[in-house]
């Protein structure tokens, strides 16, 4: 047992981390602008940018990871742009690992966001504004805070996203020891290899985080609702 | 000091349509929910956008008044609330909810440091929150965060407060020392306040001057007292709290028939021509024993409630001749309450002239 953890090659749990929290952490603030931005659209303007901010949710990675490929691909314009002129590469590199995985992780973080803004009692925001509150304060100060267990839940459930991606990250990363082999692509492909021992070790790895998730959701969601009688 | 608001909005099926101007300190504004009142003060804080309009405060400065216009549709002035400088309290007060009582009240502060702690310690005692400066408002009673809410406004020094339904969140027993209580605490203010209710209690007690409201317009304005006393319209009247009314036909100079109650009555004053209605309030009936005077009703008793300090009759005039016509409330308190018990029931309800409202429809 002992052997069989100094012989394995730890590094997919570190890009798989890494990806996660960089992708998280993008996501957190895009989706909180996001989130407040759509929900001051009209109704129809609304279902329009809400459609696409929800699409790769709802998408097969592998067509997000399709289109990733099509815009970041380095004989086409973008992609060409970005290597040539800032060079900056994305296909089969970590950094397409993290666009990867925050374009699949996205939308949960905006829709929690979203969710637990539209809880929010208007009469704050306006309470705010009436005592001269300037509007990012409000935002930072009041709403944010206010929708604290909303936001904390869509965080984690964006890292967890984020971080067992699968689909996209393999099409536009690839899967290259050490620098974007994540996970779920090293026990894709130490199953192919036929090593069924190492491919269980890490989905008990996954497991076990994956539950510690959930775990924290619950944890972080229930403590508001301790008091209500239970059936 | 003053204020002056001419506003119109429209919204779906309502319309808002108001103009008012008034330099008393304290304004109410009463009617029946739905009738915009919240939303005219909502406009003035600039919460809500009018469609079109002016809203214009006049504040006493060291030398001359300043004239702030706070909206103008024709002059494209539209401050933001965060510019306008006016307090708000919200019907639920809106205490940010992750913030405590001393970060609550320091959210208005402009302020920073000594200056700021100096206020927030100031607005604790004056407010009575001495030892709840660290509690969340979810932990305060209703009381208490209607006092965090006025001392969060207090502490941002507003040139008007604006009081939305204050009292409407709380139990029935805690409102009538609490309205009395904000009373006292709005004393040293200097600025205009507005307050809107639906109780014609509430405002009777605090307002010098009165708006009544409904349907989007105003229906009359005035000082209190005479809105009160003299209504002049029934709808007016209604809303001041007034239970009974019936049709009058002015037969001449002194004398007017009413239709509904069946009865001709003699007036010392002179009746105006134009009117069509009377009002009279349930607790201005009394009793007459035997023989009938000038001025009485009669009646047939058709229900009574007893309430823990008061009795009330529903009574059909015998007399009015009209079947639809709406049951006489007479209300009567616990003292005379006692007296009435140890007689049989009237024969008949005198009017007094001094209690009886002129009005037309």
């Amino acid at each position: 047992m002992i052997e069989f953890m100094q012989s394995l090659d730890w590094s997919p749990l570190i890009i798989s981390l890494k990806t996660g929290v960089v992708a998280t952490i993008i996501s957190f603030f895009i989706g909180l602008f996001a989130a407040r931005k759509v929900i001051r659209l009209s109704y129809k303007a609304k279902a329009i940018v809400d459609g696409i901010l929800t699409l790769p949710m709802v998408l097969p990675p592998t067509v997000a990871g399709f289109i990733l490929l099509l815009i970041f691909s380095r004989r086409r314009p973008i992609g060409i742009f970005l290597d040539q002129q800032l060079d900056i590469q994305v296909v089969q590199t970590w950094l397409g690992c993290i666009i990867a995985a925050l374009v699949i992780s996205f939308p949960l973080m905006y829709r929690n966001a979203r969710a637990a803004f539209e809880q929010i009692d208007a009469n704050l925001v306006y309470a705010g504004r009436t005592l001269g509150m300037k509007e990012s304060m409000i935002f930072w100060r009041i709403v944010v805070p206010t929708a604290g267990p909303g936001i904390a839940s869509g965080t984690i459930l964006t890292f967890a996203r984020a971080m067992g991606e699968y689909g996209a990250t393999s099409m536009l990363a690839g899967n290259i020891p050490g620098k974007t082999g994540t996970v779920s692509q090293r026990i894709a492909m130490v199953i192919q290899d036929g090593d069924y021992v190492t491919a269980g070790f890490w989905v008990i790895i996954v497991l076990l985080i994956a539950f510690l998730i959930i775990f924290l959701v619950n944890l972080i969601t229930g403590s508001k609702m301790k008091n209500i009688k239970r059936w | 000091m003053g204020i002056d608001v001419k506003i119109q909005k429209k919204l779906g099926d309502f319309h808002l349509d108001i103009a008012f101007s008034s330099e008393a300190r304290r304004i109410g504004i009463l009617g029946p929910s739905g009738c915009g009142k919240s939303m005219t003060l909502k406009c003035i804080a600039g919460i809500e956008q009018p469609d079109t309009g002016k809203i214009t405060i006049d504040l006493p400065g060291r030398e001359q008044t300043e004239h702030r216009v706070l909206y103008d549709a024709a002059g494209k002035v539209n401050l933001k609330p965060q510019k306008r400088n006016v307090g708000y309290m919200f019907q639920n007060y809106a205490l940010f909810p992750t913030m405590t009582v001393e970060q609550n009240i320091g959210a208005g502060i402009k302020g920073t440091g000594q200056d700021r702690e100096g206020r927030i310690r100031e607005m604790v005692q004056r407010f009575h929150l001495q030892g709840l400066e660290k509690h969340l408002p979810g932990e305060l009673s209703g009381g208490q965060q209607q006092r965090v809410a006025l001392a969060r406004i207090m502490a941002y020094q507003p040139d008007l407060i604006m009081l939305d339904e204050p009292f409407s969140a709380l139990d029935q027993h805690l409102k009538e020392r609490l309205q009395h209580e904000m009373i006292a605490m709005l004393e040293d203010y200097e600025g205009q306040v507005i307050m809107v209710s639906h109780s014609r209690d509430e405002i009777y007690r605090f307002s010098e001057e009165l708006l009544v409201m409904e349907h989007g317009s105003l229906l009359a304005s005035g000082q209190t007292q005479k809105l009160f006393d003299d209504p002049k319209t029934k709808k007016v009247a209604a809303m001041t709290g007034c239970k009974n009314f019936s049709g009058a036909k002015p037969l001449d100079a002194h004398r007017l028939y009413l239709t509904d109650w069946g009865i001709e009555m003699h007036l010392e004053q002179e009746i105006p021509e134009d009117i069509n209605c009377i009002g009279y309030r349930a607790h201005f009936f009394e009793p007459v024993w035997g023989k009938r005077g000038e001025n009485c009703i009669t009646f047939n008793l058709s229900g009574m409630d007893d309430l823990p300090f008061e009795r009330r009759y529903y009574l059909r005039p015998e007399e009015g001749g009209n079947p639809d016509t709406e049951l006489i409330c007479w209300f009567v308190q616990d003292n005379e309450r006692r007296e009435l018990n140890t007689k049989p029931a009237p024969d008949y309800l005198k009017l007094r002239e001094d209690a009886l409202m002129l009005l037309h429809e």
